[in-house]
């Protein structure tokens, strides 16, 4: 039987985390496994943190990656699975805690993001199932006195060869934990797997169909208070005042507490709580930029396209090309501040004693909160227990610590249990948004039509400066330029500069960060000088990709599966775009058709082509691809944060609208298997989707957008100045 | 003190009637798998069955919630053929609006066992899923109407 966590293990997982020892250490090239030390109960064979195998043959593995939608409670397991040789029936999955003994080998931290989850673990998680497999053949080995090659491993069980017997791996546990954990563990080559490769149905589904998967905001912990928190409502305000006598008349209510990031009440019950924080009155005093809305923040951004930016890559020289140029064109691109709207609104439980803390919470960044709790509670690492639950989407915002910091703050205060959740206009206003952000690039093209120069000059305020400072090398923001400094366009002079605009409006990891803006003004643009020079978009395309065979083979295949260069069907049209970001090439094609009375967009199908090198799940790959672009497409079609009067003024989804069934396409992805290097696919989906839309309005209408989102006004105005 | 049936099971509350009945089911009954996701109606993961018909919890308050037929994703038999096409299609992906997508999708094929394609439209489209998993609701949910009907 496939078991996901249910409720019951969620509460028992606390116990699992404790004195395990590191699995591997990280060297320059890989990895190592060490066994773990502490011996575990008669008969369970645990040769790594990664997996144990006990006698009944249920075999339970260990995920250290948060589960957010993208599948890694599945194909994780599988990686492992496979290696070992498992029956995959027999598989359970546990969740990781935090902890030393599950840090990213890479990044030295563990938490989830960047779609590296794959990329990052499959070495060690395939080198942990080979290891136990190895031992498993030896101890069968051992019990029937033939040779290790006698032995024959398949869907958990060892075959002994010589005499034909077969016993499932449980009857062999206790004599392989006695065994040495073998150094360099055989993994298998490609055409061995058995799993990874093949469409396995996700171990979480089950519980999801039922409402039993417990998420952040599910938790309850016996004799907890639900704390709610007033903000500042603009940024950079103060308190002013607050009625804490008329919010401790609500039956119910506990405390009123003050913490760092506003005014408190903590109640017995979610109702207590909301009216308690209502009875506060809280008064608050102006913000820092008290006259900061939509418009002036959109003016900032033009107007900083005028600046010299840092030089984040030069190939050539641009100056020299453009002089040489026979035709030259220019244009500014605006994109607006997103909201992540995750499904599940932020939200914390922390209980915080003397001596001990447990938190419970929908989090990408485990690190981040055992280091948070150690901070807010002086306790050490070993004191704290993080408990990861499902997350109600992640994208980047569950990256950041904040809401288990209310929870851990008012736990800490009142000496309870204390669950913190979120409405959808305090997630909403108290976001750290995708920046708004703009551009300004130059194409030059020879007498023949070919491109030989391209600047581009990016205006963003800066998300690592605040959320990893080192990551920023000589001034540029890395997300900044991502997708345009690495692109695999061959220009034969390049500019790329970076201009950091700094603002009041936190920001922060949006799915696919820089490349959800960067796609669509490098793919935008390159439709404008395909158009310029006179060129087929796709041809333009190919001609820049001469030396790249994979986005280049990739194109040709999304045309083809599209009907590129075929008559479209009538009023619609098609556009492309291409994008590689995260290790991974997507393009798609989208057929598109607008109403040129009214500027609306209808976006019919999309032709998707994703490759992401290998593949461990095909079937994930599909739900990641359709559910990013989908993502991608709302935003180009309807997202945008509206601030005034130096705060967020959008609230709920009623000013804040994101893409429903209605307007959904018809998807078609397909996987061009490579069999190259991991390439992620969290998030490879989302750049290209608003290029490919806005490229096929330009098909459609000679309109060219460059501002997003493509509401029908922005699209009519685009229409009437053609 | 609130009266309600849920799943079946009777249930003596003691809450204020005002408070939106979504929150008595979580945080007063612990049944989470309804989920809070905007509060205004306009998300759909608080989708329950009052009577057979499919509401939105946060938009009813407990107190009117009495003397009616409440039923939760938890009290969705496990073979209804909207679940087990969810697992066929493999749906959900952060699974959090799932409930109140198969919660909707149910209640639709109860009064339209045959839906069209714009039936299924304009009964989902209410329904919020920010992973975007809406082609494969659309797919699963044709998939329940020939099963439903076979059964």
């Amino acid at each position: 039987m496939n078991k996901a966590i249910t409720r019951r293990e969620f509460l028992k997982k606390s116990l699992a985390g404790a004195g395990l020892t590191i699995a591997i250490s990280i060297t320059p090239l890989g990895h190592r496994i060490f066994a773990a030390t502490e011996k575990e109960k008669v008969g369970v064979f645990k040769p790594n943190v990664w997996l144990q195998i006990t006698p009944d043959d249920v075999v339970t593995i260990v995920v250290n990656k948060s589960e957010m939608g993208q599948g890694v409670y599945t194909s994780l397991p599988m990686i492992v699975a496979d290696e070992l040789d498992a029956d995959w029936e027999q598989v359970n999955l546990e969740v990781a805690p935090a902890g030393s003994a599950y840090i990213d080998p890479v990044w030295g931290r563990q938490s989830t993001g960047g779609s590296t989850s794959i990329r990052h673990m499959f070495e060690p998680l395939a080198e942990a199932g080979a290891a136990a497999r190895m031992m498993l053949v030896k101890a069968a080995a051992q019990t029937w006195g033939v040779s290790e090659g006698d032995c024959e491993t398949s869907a958990g069980s060892v075959k002994n060869k010589k005499d034909g017997r077969r016993l499932t791996y449980g009857k062999f546990t206790m004599k392989a934990s006695q065994l040495k954990v073998p150094d360099h563990p055989e993994v298998k080559k490609r055409d061995q797997f058995r799993l990874v490769g093949t469409p396995e149905a996700r171990l979480d589904i089950p519980y999801k169909i039922t409402g039993s998967a417990v998420f952040g905001i599910d938790v309850s912990v016996p004799g907890m208070l639900y704390g709610t928190v007033e903000r500042p409502p603009v940024y950079g305000a103060r308190l002013v005042s607050y009625d804490e006598k008329s919010a401790m008349k609500i039956p119910g209510l506990r405390r009123v507490v003050k913490i760092d990031r506003g005014i408190a009440v903590c109640a017995d019950t979610i109702d207590a709580a909301w009216n308690g924080k209502k009875a506060l009155k809280a008064r608050w005093s102006e913000g820092v930029e008290p006259h900061m809305n939509n418009k002036t923040l959109e003016e900032k951004f033009i107007a900083y396209t005028d600046k010299k930016g840092l030089t984040a890559r030069k190939v050539g020289d641009v100056n020299k090309a453009f002089d040489q140029a026979s035709k030259k064109v220019g244009a500014v691109y605006l994109l607006p501040y997103l909201s992540h709207t995750n499904t599940e609104p932020m939200n914390g439980t922390a209980y915080v004693r003397k001596d001990a803390c447990e938190v419970w919470v929908s989090t990408q960044n485990q690190t981040g909160v055992l280091e948070l709790a150690q901070k807010l509670t002086g306790l050490k690492s070993g004191q704290i227990q993080v408990h990861t639950t499902y997350l109600g989407t992640g994208f980047g915002r569950r990256f950041e610590t904040d809401f288990a910091e209310e929870a851990l703050e008012l736990s800490k205060a009142t000496g309870k249990p204390v669950k913190v959740i979120w409405k959808r206009e305090e997630d909403m206003q108290n976001d750290f948004y995708r920046p708004g952000n703009s551009c300004r690039i130059q194409g030059g093209l020879d007498n023949k039509g070919n491109l030989i120069a391209w600047s581009h000059r990016v205006v963003v305020p800066s998300i690592f400066a605040r959320a990893m400072p080192g990551a920023v090398k000589n001034g540029i923001d890395p997300a900044a330029v991502d997708g345009i400094e690495n692109t695999p366009y061959e220009f034969p002079n390049f500019l790329v500069e970076y201009v950091r605009m700094d603002t009041p409006v936190p920001v922060g990891f949006w799915r696919s960060v820089g490349n959800s803006h960067n796609g669509f003004t490098m793919e935008s643009f390159m439709d404008e000088m395909a158009h310029a020079a006179g060129r087929d978009p796709l041809d333009f395309r190919l001609s820049l990709l001469k030396n790249n065979p994979r986005p280049r083979r990739l194109l040709e295949a999304v045309a083809e599966k599209a009907g590129w260069g075929k008559a479209p069907k009538k009023g619609q049209a098609l556009g492309i775009a291409q994008h590689f970001a995260f290790g991974s090439y997507v393009a798609h094609v989208a057929e598109v058709s607008v109403d040129k009375k009214n500027g609306q967009i209808r976006v019919h199908r999309v032709v998707c082509a994703v490759d992401c090198g290998s593949v461990v799940n095909p079937d994930t790959i599909k739900a990641q691809m359709e559910g990013g672009l989908i993502m991608g497409l709302s935003a180009a079609l309807k997202e945008k944060v509206e601030f005034s009067d130096g705060g967020v003024k959008s609230a709920n989804f009623d000013n804040y609208e994101i893409l429903r069934m209605n307007e959904t396409p018809e998807i078609e992805v397909h996987i061009i298997v490579h069999n190259d290097k991991l390439g992620g696919i969290g998030e490879p989906a989302v750049p290209p989707i608003a290029p490919a839309v806005a490229n096929a309005v330009y098909a459609a209408t000679g309109a060219r957008i460059r501002r997003l989102p493509m509401k029908p006004e922005t699209v009519l105005e685009a229409i009437k100045s053609v | 003190m609130v009266k309600l049936n849920v799943n079946g099971k009777e249930h003596k509350v003691k809450v204020n009637p005002d408070v939106p009945l979504l929150w008595v089911i979580r945080e007063y009954l612990k049944l989470t798998g309804t989920k809070f996701g905007c509060g205004i109606g306009l998300c759909g993961s608080c989708t329950v069955h009052i009577d057979g018909k499919a509401q939105r919890s946060c938009q009813m308050l407990a107190g009117d919630a009495q003397g009616k037929k409440i039923t939760t994703i938890e009290g969705l038999p496990r073979n209804h053929p909207v679940k087990i096409a969810w697992v066929k299609e493999q749906v959900p992906q952060c699974g959090y609006c799932q409930p109140g997508q198969i919660m909707e999708a149910a209640a639709l094929l109860a009064e339209k066992p045959k839906p069209t394609e714009e039936d299924i439209i304009n009964h989902m489209s209410g329904n919020l899923c920010r992973c975007g998993t809406y082609t494969r609701i659309k797919r699963a949910i044709k998939i329940a109407a020939k099963e439903g009907r076979k059964s």
